[in-house]
């Protein structure tokens, strides 16, 4: 595959390099030196920098806001776009906004349901899923042109993504679901927090029979945890999340100080283990309110340097 | 049917408090069915607005009682022309398509709601109602093995479930079904998988909602 955007991201696994994104949640409030402190902690570890939109459905800082800090801190911004709370109308219009600061990448996704947030009597949108703002932003870039048809003076050069669930259920169609959002024009996928280790090797077995990697980017997701709670609670609490008994009792069987790391151990040895694996291309790296961890994951994980693009 | 809920009383009470002769007016349809404006509930009702004025020491305010085949046609509305002006308030049992054109029909009469009306539905079971459609105009079902993603996904995502979906069941809510499972499980039983790869591209909502309120014309059954 060879890049067709002006992104960071994309050029860096198209000369064969294995990515590394990590992710900035914008504050719940307009203090742009929080982002701007998050940011610095990232800079020169990954590629790019996944920007989160309302995730779980809780306000903050919007995210093409937030993309626009890290862009005029000259980093790269990873805009993620959430069918939930904006129609086709807004969603295009941010498009466009974001392209004329030249952010060059975007991650689409339908967002959590309003019921988890601090608005569970708000409406949702949904006016598109997915798979649609996928479809929507590559016309908008290939096409040159708008939904309704108009062309637009200068399209976004958007690298474009998505997210995917290795471990939801049902498993039958997850690698039919990765290749339908390929076909609605994903170029690289990040996904679910990767802990069950032989069920995304699977799951990526499948995909690259059907041809799917050799099309698309599939970055593993990862997320270190800060505490053997944490490990019980993403296991037992958070929805489409696999999380095995054994990396539980591994984490609990861990004396507490030392729970932060062995965390960061697990997380290490499982981008080791799946760097090795046909058909990933990267990694992303979430680590939730623990941005300061990054560094020290992908410098063990063996991923430094990141390369230079030109 | 159209599925809705008895409002609670103290609510009604509010409309009502200071009328003189209310009517209670039910609805034979699926209101009916959904026990919730019948002719059982119109009962239930009016002797509980009788009781209330009774305890308030209103022994004159006068509570009455009537149920129509439907009130969502104006030959079975036109039934109580000649009693209408009586009253000074009409509490509406059926739902809001029915509370809606008995307040249009009988004009200078003011019609309150005593029910809310919730979805589109099916009886699951005895005191159990779901729904299944949101009339958005423009039926997808013979892509979805006959299961809506509108109507009953959360996010009605039409291209499969999200990642939220676990064991069967929804993310906001574990009782709850997830559309997409029960969509894969009934595409599986009659063998059309096939219709899962297709991508569904981008929705005309024209026909829902979002175009305004809508309207069915058919000259041909027009007399």
């Amino acid at each position: 595959m060879s890049a067709k955007t002006p992104s960071k991201l994309e050029k860096v696994m198209a000369a064969g390099h294995l990515g590394v994104t990590s992710e900035c949640g914008p504050p719940r409030g307009s203090d742009p030196e929080v982002i701007r402190h998050k940011a610095e902690l990232l800079k020169d570890c990954v590629d790019a920098i996944n920007v989160t939109d309302n995730q779980t459905s809780v306000v903050r800082t919007s995210s093409l806001a937030t993309c626009i800090h890290l862009k005029l801190m000259g980093l790269e911004p990873i805009l993620q776009m959430v069918t939930r709370d904006r129609n086709r109308i807004a969603l295009q219009s941010d498009i466009l906004g974001a392209a004329s600061f030249d952010i060059s990448n975007v991650l689409c996704l339908s967002g959590d349901h309003q019921s988890f947030g601090d608005n569970p009597q708000g409406q949702n949108v949904h006016d598109l899923d997915s798979m649609q703002l996928l479809w929507t932003v590559r016309k908008m870039r290939d096409e040159g042109t708008f939904l309704g048809g108009d062309e637009i003076k200068r399209p976004p050069k958007m690298f474009v993504g998505a997210a995917a669930n290795p471990f939801a259920d049902p498993f039958e169609i997850r690698v039919p679901r990765l290749a339908k959002k390929i076909e609605a024009g994903a170029e690289f996928i990040q996904t679910q927090c990767i802990y069950n280790l032989e069920k995304f090797e699977e799951w990526i077995r499948q995909a690259e029979d059907r041809g799917l990697t050799e099309k698309c980017y599939i970055m593993a997701g990862v997320t270190p945890f800060k505490s053997a709670g944490m490990a019980k609670y993403m296991k037992n609490r958070v929805p489409g999340m696999d999380v095995p008994d054994d990396v539980v009792k591994r984490m609990a069987d861990t004396p507490k100080g030392k729970q932060a790391e062995e965390g960061v151990n697990i997380c290490v040895e499982t981008i080791q283990r799946l760097k090795e694996l046909k058909g990933v291309s990267g990694f992303h790296i979430m680590a939730i309110e623990w941005e300061e961890k990054v560094p020290e994951i992908v410098e063990r994980a063996g991923l430094m340097p990141r390369p230079e693009t030109d | 049917m159209i599925v809705a809920d008895k409002k609670p009383v103290e609510e009604i009470i509010e409309y009502v408090k200071d009328s003189k002769k209310i009517l209670v007016l039910g609805c034979n349809e699926c209101v009916t069915v959904c026990e919730a404006g019948g002719k059982k509930e119109v009962g239930v009702l009016a002797a509980t607005l009788r009781m209330y004025f009774s305890n308030q020491g209103k022994e004159d305010v006068q509570v009455d009682e009537r149920t129509l085949e439907r009130q969502c046609d104006h030959e079975y509305l036109e039934e109580i022309r000649d009693i209408a002006d009586q009253y000074d308030a009409i509490v509406s049992i059926a739902c809001g398509v029915g509370i809606q054109f008995t307040a249009e029909k009988y004009h200078s009469i003011p019609v309150y709601p005593g029910v809310n009306t919730c979805f589109l539905g099916v009886t699951e079971q005895r005191g159990l109602w779901t729904e299944r459609c949101q009339a958005c105009g423009q039926c997808i079902l013979a892509y979805t093995g006959g299961i809506c993603p509108v109507a009953r996904c959360a996010k009605r995502l039409f291209n499969g479930p999200c990642g939220g979906s676990s064991k069967g069941k929804c993310e906001i809510n574990k009782e709850l079904d997830c559309a997409w499972q029960l969509i894969i499980d009934r595409l599986k039983a009659i063998d059309r998988m096939d219709l899962y790869e297709k991508l569904f591209n981008v929705k005309d909502w024209s026909t829902d909602r979002a175009g305004g309120p809508r309207k069915v014309e058919r000259e041909d059954v027009q007399i």
